[in-house]
């Protein structure tokens, strides 16, 4: 094995994969990337299928090094930078991580969540079917745990030679408001609350976590009270409890809960809501299921598509070349929140 | 919203209302049986959850089933949405709601003292002497009517009515995991350290999740609980064979 060896990381950096399915029935929340793009980016860079476990890095970035041989790994998501010994590399590339070397990979500067791949993915023993951490589950990650200064993360050694590639993608066209399907407890809600949903701006609050986004903006009235008996939860649930401001139920949500929902984000437009920080305005727009079923094929279209879009790094070019010709402009200006506003 | 055809009678004569389809955005939706807590709700829904799940219809990725409704959760890209909704259609007309019990466990609790800080305010917020509460709560048959909140919590409907309490006024930030507790008329055991604004009757040693034991989970909805009082002095035998992964809640005929 070769182990990557953590040097320095915020508090909540963690292993994630596509999330753990199967036992919400038992009171155990998915979690999983909340950027499944950016998690499929660093992934196929690496050769990897989109959906494997990664380390996700939330708000702060971290360094690393490799012990016992080199890694092949990539950085991506929130355009967060790379560097190795102090050399900065193109984004969305992968590189090799040489023994003795450091790789430092910078905090997410135009979202909050990033993701740093290893080719093979980690060998780390999954737990109920998931690397995915979930604090409260005391599930995935390493036994349970985040990460921190002096962790070992095994990884496959016969998988890490290979040439650098980059990503040359577009992103799909993210822009305008959130779409949402309403339900499941629209009618608990007053036809002008309804309307003011949908027709008013919202602000992310720093109440914004991986269990959900709390948003303030005008008070929702529920026509109905706002206790139900506790039914399921999905992902991009918007609850709205007494004090009338919803809540964006993200990866580490409850299975089921008690406040109304008052309307759903549609799954294709959830990883560009994850990256959106404290302080952004939001506004949401009510689709009909045709275009959220659309958007969602869509999507899993474009992460299937991604692997035919490397190309191997050009090595004449330096690293100021490829940012000054900037190749992945588009990809960092759409995963940027501002681009939103 | 769209309502679906559903022709059922309660176990009690009277009629079931119509079941309903909640859409939860482009990957999930609700079937819901009714908005109360109700075991022949619950029924339907677990009937409904394991017909669900046997016929696995492609894109199914799971079913989260509640007090009185049953969340489907799939792949929107893979499912046919109408082909679900058809089936589920046609499932529920003739639903047979599953009383059936899957399981009964039997919870060892050490009640009362620094087992259980609330016993006595339960007991004279009653009437009740505390022996007569840990007799009441000892001799009820409960049914697991969920499990959700946090791993392995369990809702449990089934509490006598003459000790059903109204919750504490200050929640606590924290519980010890195997608390025993009461809420309402709701009653059930905390599998890990909490926060709770229930009531403390007991302790139990027995974890109904543990992320290292095999099985994960002890109990599934649709499981039943009984409560066997035992002697504090029992207590550290029962942790240790907890510790050494032993179940500890015993597997017991109805």
């Amino acid at each position: 094995m070769i182990d990557l060896v953590v040097k320095s990381c915020g508090p909540m950096t963690a292993l994630q994969d596509r999330g753990r399915f199967g036992y919400q029935g038992f009171g155990v929340s998915p979690s999983g990337a909340m950027d499944r793009r950016a998690l499929a980016m660093a992934n196929v860079l690496v050769g990897n299928s989109p959906d494997m476990g990664t380390i996700e890095f939330v708000n702060l970035g971290g360094a690393f090094t490799a012990e016992g041989g080199d890694l092949r790994l990539a950085v991506a998501g929130a355009g967060a930078s790379a560097s190795i010994d102090g050399t900065p590399l193109p984004p969305l590339t992968s590189f090799m991580l040489r023994e003795g070397q450091t790789l430092e990979v910078g905090h997410p500067r135009t979202g909050t969540f990033a993701y740093l791949a290893v080719a093979g993915g980690l060998a780390v023993e999954p737990q109920l079917g998931s690397l995915s951490f979930h604090l409260r589950s005391r599930l995935g990650g390493l036994k349970g745990a985040p990460l921190q200064a002096g962790s070992h993360l095994p990884c496959r050694p016969e998988v890490q030679a290979g040439e650098p590639m980059q990503l040359t993608v577009d992103l799909i066209e993210e822009t305008g408001p959130l779409r949402v399907m309403l339900g499941p407890q629209d009618d608990y809600f007053t036809p002008d609350s309804i309307r003011l949903f949908l027709e008013s701006e919202f602000t992310i609050s720093p109440q914004a976590d991986r269990m959900g986004f709390q948003l303030t903006g005008p008070k929702l009235e529920h026509a109905k009270g706002f206790n139900i008996v506790s039914d399921g939860i999905v992902d991009g649930h918007i609850q709205v409890p007494g004090s009338g401001q919803p809540i964006v139920l993200m990866r580490d949500r409850q299975t089921a809960g008690g406040y109304p929902k008052i309307a759903t984000v549609i799954s294709a437009d959830l990883a560009r809501f994850a990256q959106m920080r404290s302080g952004t305005k939001v506004r949401f727009r009510a689709v009909e299921r045709d275009e959220a079923v659309a958007a969602a094929r869509q999507l899993r279209d474009w992460i299937a598509s991604l692997s035919s879009q490397l190309t191997p790094v050009r090595f004449d070019l330096t690293t100021e070349h490829l940012l000054s010709r900037n190749l992945i402009g588009g990809t960092v200006d759409a995963l940027s929140p501002a681009s939103h506003e | 919203m769209r309502w679906i055809g559903c022709r059922f009678v309660k176990p009690n004569g009277g009629m079931v209302p119509t079941p309903k389809i909640l859409p939860c955005g482009d990957s999930a939706l609700t079937v819901e049986f009714g908005s109360t807590i109700d075991s022949g709700l619950n029924a339907m829904v677990l009937a409904l959850d394991e017909i669900v799940r046997a016929r696995a219809p492609t894109g199914l990725i799971e079913t989260v089933p509640t007090y009185r409704s049953l969340t489907i959760q799939f792949d929107p890209a893979v499912i046919d949405y109408d082909a679900l909704v058809r089936l589920l259609d046609e499932e529920t007309k003739d639903l047979v709601p599953r009383h059936a019990v899957g399981r009964r466990w039997r919870v060892p609790v050490v009640y009362g003292g620094e087992y259980g800080s609330d016993l006595e305010e339960v007991a004279e917020i009653h009437g009740l002497t505390p022996a007569q509460v840990i007799d009441i709560h000892s001799s009820a048959v409960y049914r697991i009517y969920m499990i959700g909140f946090l791993p392995g919590f369990t809702y449990l409907g089934g509490l006598d009515k003459r000790i059903a309490t109204s919750r504490r006024v200050h929640p606590r930030a924290k519980i010890p995991a195997g608390t025993i507790m009461i809420g309402g008329e709701q009653a059930g055991i905390a599998p890990m350290d909490m926060p709770s604004g229930w009531h403390n009757l007991g302790l139990t040693p027995v974890r109904p999740y543990a992320p290292e034991r095999n099985p994960v989970f002890l109990f599934a909805a649709g499981d039943e609980i009984v409560f066997e009082p035992v002697d504090a002095s029992r207590w550290e035998a029962m942790e240790k064979a907890v510790q050494a992964g032993e179940p500890v809640a015993e597997e017991v005929r109805p």
